[in-house]
């Protein structure tokens, strides 16, 4: 407790949130433009500062003194309001994100599903700006960036209960939406051993959802210039971008609460808050820099394929995942048997891509594009 | 005056009766859809408030949890109804390049 | 006035307001997004009324899935571009119906003797009310997720259209 009053106390917290995210997004831009650099065989920035290191400040100020424009003819409120409707349900959800086992704004029971709601209303600010901005670009980035992040919350959605299903607690036995309880549960063996399935589809669906690349499909430069950020500047373009990394911080912690046993694994439970915080951290960075490796390796998917991945392979493994669960549960079968089955299950699924991404490559066959109403 | 179950039922009907107004006055099928959702809303607050205050105060848990459960259903009901409708405004639109409803009577004479 | 009062009056403020903004709106993807407010504040009220569960379902399934749904096909449909008269000529009698029911609603409302508080009441525990789902309703969860089903084939079915369009 900051505060005595309970009001103040939560305040008090937000606030501090409030003020970390901006300085972490800063430090993230620097640190995404420094790796692309390495792996393009370039230096980076170099210009301000040591090595550059207060190119991220400079830019800030420069994003914030920049004229905010708005197009004629672009419809006033929604298209002012679209970056708000982005930014604060992302910084909603961090209301109950736990970072270590008393370091959170509010410790929800019910603090999974929370998060996982309050995040999706955000692609409302997505179709906002894309219709706001009166640009057929915007408007073809906003229809892709809505069928692409609700498609891709299923799986999301699934790989999540999979894991709630199995968390266990002394005191209710399993299940638990908790996530201090979900932590907690795993002291000895981190999720990911039990469920690599889930894991897996946990972190493709949550790539999917912060629409970086190859999920750059809503945003491509090269397809839809931009998509709905096309007609934004200035401080209303860095509240996107805002959002944008600060979901990436988002998905990365849970991640690591998720799967990687959060502050618990592997010293255990009884670690000060001194130790647990240098290891959910190193978690944390461990997911945000595969963000970033990823987004220089993989080229962007073409919006039927990463249809059909979502429909096709992560949907069926993640309702599969579910339902062994439930087996393993009422059947109380041993602990081993939900690893090895999630684990077969995990490379029947890899085989199953590679084989389909091998086919396309051999024989590439001309996307069939359906005629989706009139604007994808 | 603390909030009773009638401030939450006035609430309630307020909504109902703009949704049903909704539902009966636009000529957009879309629009339609709205108003049938907000029906839907205001049903499901009125649900919960009654469970909430419950009638009698022997009712067990169980019994309480009846409104939240039915609650649920008329989510899913409501989410599967928006769906199918929503994918027939798509084809009426193809079809007819409009979905006005006062313009759908191919079958009307 | 308590801390209850003043979020009642604000929420149920926002969730009236949010529902005219809905039919007084002449901008169809306008009243889209008003719909979009007027359920979130009813995610509020559910709240207020403990239930917390529901609270979150009302933002996943309203704020993130079925009025995201709406615009996609707002955008589809391009209603835009149609011509903007929105109340057909029913408006009348829809306006009647609707009245006539708030009228008869509220006063049954206020002239019925309601219990007040009966008893204190805690946060809904979301376990017992899976037991209460699954247990004591199964059978209509079963033909409820088959309805789903059903609608999500439907759906597909027609909304894709002729092959080789």
């Amino acid at each position: 407790m900051i505060a005595d009053n309970p009001w103040l106390d939560g305040l008090v917290r937000m606030g501090i949130i409030a003020l970390a995210m901006p300085l972490a997004v800063i430090i993230l831009t620097y640190v995404e433009r420094k790796i692309s650099g390495r792996m393009q065989q370039r230096l980076g920035p170099m210009r301000v500062g040591p090595y550059g290191l207060f190119q991220g400040l400079a830019d800030t100020i420069k994003l914030l003194t920049k004229e905010d424009l708005r197009p004629q003819t672009a419809d006033r409120w929604t298209f002012e309001l679209a970056p708000f409707v982005v930014v604060v349900p992302v910084f909603l959800a961090f209301v109950t994100l736990p970072f270590t086992a008393d370091l959170f704004v509010r410790n929800l029971g019910l603090g999974l599903f929370f998060i996982i709601a309050v995040s999706g209303v955000s692609i409302v600010g997505f179709v906002m700006a894309g219709w706001g901005s009166d640009n057929k670009y915007a408007l073809l980035g906003g229809a892709r960036a809505a069928a692409q992040l609700i498609s891709y919350e299923i799986p999301l959605v699934l790989a999540v209960v999979a894991v709630a299903m199995i968390a266990y607690t002394p005191e209710a036995g399993r299940g638990s939406l908790n996530l201090v309880e979900i932590v907690d549960g795993q002291g000895r063996v981190p999720f990911i051993v039990w469920q690599p399935l889930a894991f897996f589809i946990f972190l493709v669906a949550g790539l999917a959802e912060l629409y970086r690349q190859p999920f750059d499909i809503p945003v491509a430069e090269s397809e839809v210039v931009g998509g709905p950020f096309i007609e934004y500047s200035g401080i209303r373009w860095s509240m996107f971008q805002m959002a944008e990394f600060v979901s990436m911080v988002l998905i990365s912690v849970l991640a690591a609460l998720l799967f990687l046993g959060g502050w618990n694994w592997p010293l255990g439970n009884g670690a000060g808050i001194a130790l647990q915080i240098p290891l959910i951290l190193v978690k944390t960075s461990f997911f945000i820099l595969l963000f970033i490796w990823l987004r220089f390796s993989l080229p962007r998917l073409r919006i039927d394929q990463m249809m059909q991945f979502c429909w096709q392979v992560l949907l069926p493994f993640a309702l599969l995942q579910i339902i062994i669960n439930g087996w393993v549960l009422v059947y109380g079968w041993p602990d081993w048997t939900l690893g090895v089955s999630s684990g077969a299950l995990t490379l029947v699924a890899g085989y199953l891509t590679y084989r389909a991404a091998r086919q396309a490559a051999e024989e590439p066959v001309s996307p069939r594009l359906h005629r989706v109403g009139s604007v994808l | 005056m603390a909030i009773e179950l009638e401030h939450y039922l006035i609430l309630g009907a307020l909504l109902f009766s703009i949704g049903l107004y909704m539902a009966l006055a636009k000529r957009n099928f879309v629009g339609v859809l709205m108003g049938i959702e907000m029906m839907f809303n205001a049903v499901n607050l009125t649900f919960i408030a009654f469970s909430r205050f419950p009638r009698f105060a022997d009712m067990t848990d169980a019994e309480r949890l009846s409104g939240h459960v039915f609650v649920i259903f008329v989510i899913t009901v409501a989410a599967a109804e928006a769906a199918v409708a929503l994918a027939l405004a798509m084809l009426v639109y193809r079809n007819r390049e409009t979905i006005d409803v006062d313009r759908m009577d191919l079958l009307k004479w | 006035m308590s801390y209850e009062e003043v979020i009642f009056y604000f929420v149920a403020a926002v969730t009236v307001l949010g529902a005219l903004g809905v039919v007084l709106t002449r901008n169809v993807v306008h009243s889209a997004l008003f719909l979009i407010l007027a359920l979130l504040a009813v995610a509020g009220v559910f709240i207020l009324l403990s239930a917390e569960f529901l609270a979150i379902v009302q933002i996943l399934i309203y704020g993130g899935a079925v009025t995201i749904l709406i615009l996609f096909v707002m955008m589809l449909t391009r209603v835009r571009d149609m011509p903007q008269a929105l109340d057909g000529p029913q408006r009348p009698f829809a306006a009647l119906a609707a009245g006539a029911f708030l009228v008869l609603s509220v006063l049954a409302a206020l002239s019925s003797d309601w219990p007040g508080e009966t008893r204190e009441i805690t946060v809904v525990p979301f376990r017992e009310m899976g037991e209460a789902l699954f247990r004591d309703w199964a059978v209509p969860f079963e033909v409820a997720s088959l309805v789903l089903l059903v609608a999500l084939i439907g759906a597909i079915v027609l909304a894709r259209g002729e092959e080789g369009e």
